[in-house]
């Protein structure tokens, strides 16, 4: 029953990672880069909805909509000043502007928000007389799972299948893959590139309030540095499954989270992280292109 | 003045590098009684981390792999160096064979460690071996953090996890997980980093001018076209990879040396970020801009103090304008207009 339990918080975890690894995961298959200002917007997502929800009374869906949107803005407003001069440049030139960016969000927050770390409130209860409940629990109070899980694999569930979708029946999501597949093909068919990064960038971005929010349910600690852990287990989740891969994304985020909070019930905490990244170089090694991704060999 | 002029052009940037950095210890030699000792504090890290970029620079310029993981390396080599400070603290009295002897242990564990972790990850390419790096590195600052290490007259001991080394009475425990190690003899000087500087120089310089250094550049290119005709890319791969994983171990001893207390978290992904922008920011195989952007960088949150709160927002500011200014068009076609003009101007 305590396997099931981890396993149960592992799947949960998980499905944060793949939420935040959905991100980057779609903006490297189009942009063909490491966005690794991903894990700061997260957090820039969870103050938002911290302060809406804390110091303004909105009631939490009000507040996680408009980090939503602030992150939407947020991400494309990085693309458009950052990143878009450099479509020509080197990935390395891309990438160092990138932990540039990933230092401003992180030197404004704690401008703004202060480093004192802030309690996030859990949004995911039921009232009940009283009392307020946060999970339920099965097979005579031997299971306990809280509101928060359910919701977090629910709506990780929803949001790959709304993705799917997306990527295969829209205009957009036609367009997008197309890109992926070859930008200047695509620009030639008359797909406009700019505009389909930029929306990329947007929906990576809301994706990354949605996680900023149910992370900090789930662990309720914000500090300016909160995401960028998260950023960079759930990139490791986005090459475990193979980078450019929705599915993938959604297998590596899952197994990743699984095997953290395993690794660290029965090895230590200490040596979760090491247990983690050595999964990683053990899968990379055996399939170089991760879970799912597609090898190509390269041609002479 | 001749004589420098028919160098050919490789052998005469190499000198004007060498002949900067010894114009710069030189200079800051004559200037130390005003410098303010804050300045003073920095100068060992500034050529430790001068090395560190150096050393990256080699993997990242001339091999053509990101790495995300080179602290690992420098923790590796500070805590390995620093223990054998330690351990032959009696054996070795004369202070400055003790830390070369020192940086020398690291050197060698870090070059280890890469040999170790270089046969894997070099099987991959592009950003998966990217990842791996950083996955190497988190490794080591994981299994850093949770290790023990004493050391009695029964010799050394160490454990993992907890401390069970169970040491006698007289024994001294070096490493002692989380809380790293304490105590430290600070025994790096300016001069000291100055002499790692010069032979790292001298060591990447003379690996990239020889055939090794040819055959690694060709594996760069084109690992395809190098294979084809008989190069053997895991050997010139690892040559690279071992080479700057044992700079980067001294570098780690000498910057560990230079503190009374050393933890494994010092040495964590953004350690190994700060001196991927110093490699970038200095320019790519280039290795007189790895030195200056890595001295330059290291003294700019220190010469940004006036902003107090907003220096780190500063130096993120001036780290992306950089980045698009060097990589914008414009100003590149204006720089390659003015090179041209100086290059007319000399054949005239």
């Amino acid at each position: 029953m305590t396997f099931l339990s981890y396993l149960i918080n592992g799947l949960s975890l998980g499905s944060i990672y793949a939420i935040i690894a959905l991100g980057y995961t779609m903006v490297y298959g189009i942009a063909k880069m490491l966005n690794f200002a991903h894990g700061d917007v997260i957090m820039v997502g969870a103050y938002i909805c911290f302060y809406a929800v804390s110091a303004y009374q909105l009631p939490p869906p009000v507040g996680i909509l408009l980090a939503m949107v602030v992150c939407t803005v947020l991400g494309m407003v990085i693309e458009r000043l950052a990143y878009k001069p450099l479509r020509q440049a080197t990935s390395l030139a891309v990438l160092i502007t990138a932990i540039g960016v990933s230092y401003f969000l992180q030197n404004s927050a704690l401008l703004l928000w202060s480093s004192t770390t802030k309690i996030f409130p859990n949004f995911f209860v039921i009232p009940r007389g009283a009392e307020t409940s946060t999970g339920f629990s099965l097979f005579d109070g031997q299971l306990n799972i809280s509101y928060v899980t359910v919701v977090t694999v629910l709506a990780c569930l929803v949001i790959m299948l709304a993705l799917t979708w997306f990527t295969g029946n829209t205009r957009m999501g036609k367009a997008m893959r197309a890109c992926s597949e070859d930008k200047g093909a695509a620009q030639l068919m008359g797909i406009n590139v700019d505009t389909t990064i930029s929306v990329t960038f947007a929906i990576g971005s809301a994706l990354a309030a949605i996680a900023g929010v149910l992370l900090c349910s789930a662990y309720p600690t914000l500090s300016p540095t909160t995401g960028s852990m998260p950023g960079i287990k759930a990139f490791t989740a986005a090459v475990f499954g193979g980078i450019g891969s929705i599915p993938g994304a959604l297998l590596g985020g899952l197994l990743l989270g699984v095997i953290e909070i395993l690794a660290g019930a029965y090895i230590g905490t200490q040596l979760q992280n090491a247990v983690v990244f050595a999964v990683l170089i053990v899968v990379l090694l055996v399939k170089p292109a991760g879970l799912l991704g597609r090898q190509i060999r390269e041609k002479v | 003045m001749n004589a420098i002029k028919n160098l050919n052009k490789t052998t005469r940037n190499n000198f004007l590098t060498y002949g900067a950095v010894v114009l710069a210890y030189a200079v800051v030699q004559l200037l130390m009684g005003s410098l303010s000792s804050s300045l003073k504090g920095m100068l060992v890290p500034i050529c430790a981390y001068v090395v560190m970029a150096l050393s990256l620079n080699l993997t990242v310029g001339v091999l053509g792999e990101l790495s995300l993981g080179h602290a690992g390396f420098m923790s590796v080599g500070a805590f390995s160096g620093v223990t054998a400070a330690m351990a032959l603290q009696e054996l070795i009295p004369f202070a400055p064979l003790r830390l070369t002897v020192s940086m020398l242990i690291g050197a060698v564990f870090a070059g280890i460690a890469g040999f170790l972790i270089g046969i894997p990850v070099l099987r991959l390419n592009g950003d998966y071996l990217a990842i791996v790096t950083l996955a190497f590195g988190e490794i080591i600052k994981s299994i850093i953090n949770n290790l023990y290490l004493g050391l009695d007259g029964k010799g050394l001991h160490f454990s993992l996890l907890t401390d069970r080394t169970a040491l006698d009475e007289d024994g001294l425990l070096i490493i002692g997980g989380p809380m790293g190690i304490g105590g430290i003899q600070r025994l790096s000087t300016f001069t000291a980093g100055f002499v790692l500087v010069m032979l790292s120089l001298f060591i990447i310089f003379n690996l990239v001018n020889s055939r090794t250094g040819r055959a690694i550049m060709a594996v760069r290119d084109n690992s395809i076209a190098a294979e084809s005709i008989g190069i053997n890319i895991t050997k010139y791969k690892l040559i690279a990879f071992v080479t700057s994983a044992a700079l980067a171990g001294a570098a780690g001893t000498l910057f560990a040396m230079n503190y009374t207390t050393i933890v494994a978290n010092k040495f964590d992904f953004n350690a190994s970020i700060l001196i991927l922008v110093f490699v970038v920011l200095g320019g790519l195989g280039n290795m007189f801009g790895s030195i200056v952007a890595a001295a330059a960088l290291t003294i700019l949150p220190e010469a940004l103090r006036e902003f107090d709160d907003y220096r780190m927002l500063v130096y993120a500011i001036v780290l992306i304008l950089v980045m698009l200014a060097t990589n914008n068009p414009a100003i590149q076609g204006f720089f390659a207009r003015l090179r041209g003009a100086r290059k007319g101007a000399a054949e005239q």
